[in-house]
């Protein structure tokens, strides 16, 4: 078991260690100094002595190797350098943001798995089969709508029309209603998918069969046998979800006007500040690899089968 | 062997009726054609399906509420809405083949390549590719927008590249699906060579799934370029790209929120009807 | 057999809807089980069988209906109550052993949670005396250990151990009747007729009734009293189990009968003939391995050896046969022999070549003399591909042939192995099984190979089916002189269709010889298990008191 966990977070760090390479060459080798063309306007009426002094302490005069070792360690130590627009450490404007955004996630994540157990659930167990039908197809809409266009939508109807949210001025938690139903309500669409997939292959199993010749009833075998297999498959995309919610924060805290790592990095793109996009883009890579991590190594406690690798009967 | 003629289902006491019944020319898949039939239609022939321009406007009739005149009114500028939606259909679709064209011919390349190779070719390709898959596309998305800049071409090249790597993995896992079936073994088993083996059989049954995949990506394509036109790194403003409509429309949302509901409703009904012929298209193939 | 019958289904008639149409698949069956009777179901794939005992039980398929007719439990009519009602005599009076135990019981629950299930089902509500009674049962179905096995998960036991735990739960609650729906198909043999053992000495210490649906006729004849014959839906003919056999009325019965190798003692193959010289030279044979051993790499950095030192040789014009249950060695052997494996050590010679010395293009030219067809022509036809090009694509291996020529190869294949014209545009999953396997045996033989390795090739298919492509086999011989390395796990099959056999248990060869002389005088304990496990010959003899005249 030991072995497994280390040769596992052996891998961990190399997909980790592959991430920033990626991004180090997306952003920072390939642009090169396209960023500090910048200060060559003379805007920034900068001498050629300031603009060699501002290349070397951002490194750009040294070989690329030395520039992506010094890179590298700065990353370990957990500096990501200076924002380009804001002028201030990276590190600071992933803490300042960071809070909120989780708290939209997390809040965000719940509602998604609450909204895709209530389809799923409704779509097996509805008692006319014409809402079974109708709500078996909320999935793919969900999962066809603009999440922008959702959230103006959104405060469209339930804001100016229905006057249920107030979008002005509003409460701490009143402020989080819809940007929350906007990420939920596309994230729980692959899940409720996912769900609904895995409860109609576990139920045309053999042993479900077999619970129901013992006599349990269909909500019994339900509980006690579908459910839990149906939803190990679930967890594998954990990572996904984690890394949509985010994108979803990209887009919602623009349209809803919060503050966040999704508003900074909407920020950041259109000011072409590349060191903060690496970091949300490593923040992310890290973020979907602890979460994969963590799924892997709980994994075995749900599924026995994965405990032994040695399935040979004594 | 006892094999009752169709799905057994002791569970649920109720059949696959539902998903039967769409298996054949269901009318929502009727639909779904009608509707991708029609966009294509807009983006080929504008002029069959409006009279007013796209991007000159008649100030005087701005913010008008739809009407017989102009069908779902008038931006700010003026501009008739269902002008502007008919002539931006072209950059939505042809963005998102684009996009789809990237990602299925590279992903497909690279699958194919760490599926057939194996050994150290396909761990190098498959920790890459593991690394995109590790950040959300909109996010790898942004990096590309953030290297090549703002643009129609950009942004649909961006969207393609995210999805390279989903692509590449499928290709692979079918790859090496189809490498380890018997009737490749078999094919090996007759003389074949390699490169035969790979070209008659490897190929064409590895192929199948990422076609019903480009399907599928081609709907989340359109959502994802209307995504970044939106968010204004798409192509820029007087041009009637369906997501930069919704962000131009959302500033009149409390007067004038057909301005924003319609785009987005176009772009629902295209990418609903898309996801829906990906389906079939996938469940078509053996 | 006097009073009410505990089972009694009167016109019963199911069907299924596919899509919007219902298609009928049952069609006013009827057929009694007394108290204390066994009562099989025989009937080949699509017969109808396991939907007349899905609809007993009340679990049809969610797309299935009863349309009309009775199932009366002792009296009562029940196949129009309700699935809740049904819940209730689930169980406790009607029980089923499913096929298939390896997906039949739940990956992440514990055997004993899953046994003592039932019982909670049923009111049970004392831990301790369900935890002692689920030790009592496991136990009682000869399982060791019993309170380890209660504490462990499905994967950790084998096919038979699991079928051992189907049957406990079957029986916890000493019902009147179990379905026992083909109990031990894909089972070993030997396990086979333990678990057969089993479920007859259960039903006879409880008295209980059982409605045995079943592919294999030899099954059927030695565990059953009566015998209700299906096809398509429909009963052929039903009758005690030794008039029915000895002496069948209906013309499918009879066809079934004749067909089922392990109820036919009698072999009309023909010799092949003797070798002319007196001496054997190694020329005589197509195929000779020595010593063949085949590690297998473990992952905690040990080997497995599959295969330990086997020898046999395969004389021209003539079938070896390799018969072996699983983990026996005998899909590593062949798979050797056709050059897909390297062996650990061991020499084989195919028409005096030996395989481990060739390379790449010797290994792909040498291909032609050797050709292997699958057991599963499912799986073993590119699906993408028609018959023609199935058929075709071995000659565009090697040389180059006009496609006319071409044409005329694989169409006179087509008429060799049985196969109409009109088939040669047709995909793979528009076939049936039989015609897949023919498709595939005349892939293996366009390049007119010397050697046809088979392996399990007529296992996966219904019995009338099985008689039809083994007859192919034997013209297939006798016309074009092929040699044949027969693998099977069925030793009925073999003694119709092999001259010589090679009995492997555990990778090693425990016997090899004529076949008369193995089945006759087996020196080994293990062919002779094998030999008693063949089912049948308990009916079979059964029969035979009851009509000496018939030489059947």
């Amino acid at each position: 078991m030991s072995r497994y966990l280390i040769s596992r977070i052996g891998q961990a760090l190399v997909v980790l260690w592959a991430a920033f390479t990626l991004s180090f060459v997306l952003l920072q080798a390939l642009p090169g100094d396209a960023v500090l063309i910048k200060f060559l306007n003379p805007d920034f009426g900068l001498s050629q002595e300031q603009i060699a002094d501002i290349r070397a302490s951002y490194g750009a005069d040294r070989s690329v190797t030395a520039q992506y070792l010094h890179a590298l360690g700065n990353v370990l130590s957990g500096d990501f350098g200076y924002s380009i627009q804001a002028g201030v450490p990276v590190r600071q404007l992933l803490a300042e943001n960071l809070p909120a955004t989780l708290r939209l996630a997390c809040l965000a994540f719940l509602a998604a798995v609450v909204l895709a157990f209530a389809v799923t659930l409704l779509s097996t167990f509805a008692t006319f089969a014409w809402l079974r039908s109708a709500i078996q197809v909320l999935p793919s809409l969900f999962i066809s709508l603009p999440v922008f266009w959702l959230g103006i939508m959104l405060i469209q109807i339930f804001s100016f029309r229905l006057r249920l949210v107030s979008v002005i001025n509003p409460g701490p938690w009143e402020a989080l209603i819809l940007p929350v139903a906007t990420i939920a309500v596309p994230i729980s669409a692959p899940l409720a998918q996912i769900l609904m997939r895995n409860l109609d292959a576990v139920a045309h199993q053999p042993f479900v069969t077999v619970a129901r010749a013992k006599g349990a009833s269909r909500a019994f075998a339900f509980w006690r046998h579908v459910l839990r297999n149906a939803l190990l498959p679930t967890l594998a995309i954990a990572g996904v979800l984690f890394g949509e919610l985010l994108a979803g924060a990209v887009v919602t805290e623009t349209v809803f006007g919060l503050n966040g790592i999704g508003a900074l990095t909407h920020k950041a793109v259109g000011n072409q500040d590349a060191a903060v996009l690496q970091a949300v883009v490593l923040f992310c890579a890290v973020a979907f690899v602890v979460i994969t991590l963590f799924v892997d190594l709980a994994s075995p406690l749900l599924d026995p089968r994965l405990r032994s690798k040695t399935g040979a009967p004594a | 062997m006892t094999t009752p003629p169709a799905v057994t289902n002791a569970f649920s006491g109720r059949g696959s009726g539902h998903l039967d019944r769409l298996r054949g020319a269901s009318p929502g898949l009727v639909l779904a054609w009608l509707v991708i039939a029609l966009v294509v239609l807009w983006a080929a022939a504008p002029a069959l399906f409006t009279e007013y321009s796209a991007t000159v406007g008649v100030p005087a009739e701005k913010l008008r509420p739809p009407s017989p005149d102009h069908l779902l009114g008038t931006d700010a500028l003026g501009r008739d809405l269902f002008a502007r939606i008919v002539h931006g259909s072209v950059h939505s679709l042809s963005g998102a083949l684009v996009a789809v064209a990237i990602g299925l011919v590279a992903g497909t390349m690279l699958g194919l390549v760490a599926g057939s190779i194996g050994g150290l070719v396909d761990d190098t390709l498959m920790r890459i590719v593991d690394v995109l898959l590790a950040v959300p596309a909109l996010l790898l998305s942004l990096s590309i927008i953030i290297l090549t800049g703002f643009g129609t071409i950009n942004a649909a090249v961006a969207v393609g590249a995210a999805s390279v790597a989903g692509f590449a993995r499928l290709v692979r896992a079918d790859v090496i699906r189809v490498r380890r079936s018997e009737y490749v073994e078999a094919a090996f088993g007759s003389g074949g060579t390699y490169a035969a083996v790979l070209w008659r059989h490897v190929l064409p049954n590895s192929l199948t799934s990422a076609f019903a995949f480009a399907a599928l990506q081609f709907g989340s394509a359109i959502l994802s370029i209307s995504t970044l036109g939106f968010l204004g790194y798409g192509a820029p403003p007087p041009t009637p790209e369906w997501g930069l409509l919704i962000a131009e429309g959302r500033n009149y949302i409390s007067s004038a929120w057909w301005l924003t509901a319609a785009p987005g409703l176009v772009v629902v009904a295209v990418v609903l009807s898309a996801n829906r012929i990906s389906r079939a298209v996938g469940r078509s193939t053996p | 057999m006097s009073g009410t019958p505990l089972l009694s289904i009167r016109d019963l008639s199911v069907s299924y809807r596919e899509k919007d149409d219902w298609s009928r698949v049952v069609h006013g069956v009827s057929l009694d089980v007394h108290r204390g009777e066994v009562v099989a179901l025989v009937g080949e794939s699509g017969s109808g069988k396991t939907t007349t005992a899905q609809s007993v039980i009340g679990l049809l398929p969610g797309n299935g209906r009863i349309d009309q007719g009775e199932i009366r439990l002792d009296g009562t009519d029940i196949s129009r109550w309700p699935s809740r009602r049904l819940d209730a005599i689930r169980g406790a009076r009607i029980s089923l052993i499913p096929q298939d135990p390896g997906s039949a019981l739940n990956p992440i629950r514990t055997i004993g949670a899953q046994v003592g299930e039932i019982l909670k089902i049923h009111g049970w509500r004392d831990k301790k005396a369900i935890a002692s009674r689920v030790v009592e049962l496991l136990a009682r179905v000869g399982l060791t250990e019993p309170e380890l096995r209660a504490r462990q998960y499905p994967h950790e036991l084998s096919g038979g151990m699991k079928q051992r735990v189907l049957i406990a739960i079957a029986v916890a609650l000493q019902p009147e009747l179990i379905v026992a729906d083909e109990p031990t198909s894909g089972l070993d043999v030997t396990v086979q007729r333990r678990i057969l053992d089993l479920i007859d000495e259960l039903r006879l210490e409880f008295g209980t009734s059982v409605l045995l649906v079943t592919h294999d006729l030899g099954v059927a004849a030695d565990r059953a009293g009566r015998l209700v014959v299906m096809q398509g839906g429909r009963i052929q003919e039903e009758g005690p189990t030794a008039a029915l056999i000895a002496a069948p009325r209906s013309a499918y019965a009879r066809r079934l009968l004749a067909d089922a190798p392990s109820l036919d003692m009698t072999v009309r193959r023909q010799p092949r003939p003797e070798p002319i010289r007196e001496r054997d030279e190694a020329d005589d044979f197509a195929v000779i391995v020595e010593d063949l051993t085949h590690d297998f790499p473990l992952a905690d950095g040990g080997t497995f050896r599959a295969v330990d030192g086997i020898s046999f040789r395969l004389r021209r014009g003539t079938t070896h046969a390799l018969v072996g249950e699983s983990g026996s060695g005998k899909t590593t052997t062949i798979r050797s022999i056709v050059g897909f494996e390297k062996p650990t050590a061991g020499r084989i010679l195919v028409d005096g070549t030996d395989i481990a010395a060739l390379h790449r293009a010797d290994l792909r030219r040498f291909r032609r003399k050797i050709q292997l067809v699958y057991q599963n022509p499912f799986a073993s036809l590119d699906p993408r591909q028609n018959v023609f090009e199935i058929i075709e694509e071995p000659l565009l291996n090697f040389d180059k042939r006009e496609k006319d020529e071409r044409r005329r190869s694989v169409e006179s294949l087509l008429d060799r192995v049985g196969l109409s014209r009109t088939l040669l545009g047709r995909a793979p999953h528009a076939l049936s099984g039989g015609q897949r396997q023919r498709v595939a045996i005349a892939r293996a033989l366009v390049l007119e190979p010397q050697v046809l390795v088979l392996d399990e090739a007529v296992s996966a298919l219904d019995v009338t089916v099985q008689a039809q492509v083994l007859k192919l086999l034997d013209e297939l011989q006798r016309d074009l002189g092929l040699t044949y390395l027969f693998v099977s796990h069925d030793l009925a099959v073999v003694r119709q269709i092999a001259d010589s056999v090679s009995v492997l248990h555990r990778g090693r060869q425990v016997e090899s010889g004529p076949v008369e002389q193995i089945f006759h005088a087996p020196t080994s304990s293990y062919t002779r298990d094998l030999l008693a496990a063949i089912p049948g010959r308990t009916g079979v003899e059964r029969a035979r008191t009851l009509s000496p005249g018939s030489d059947r």
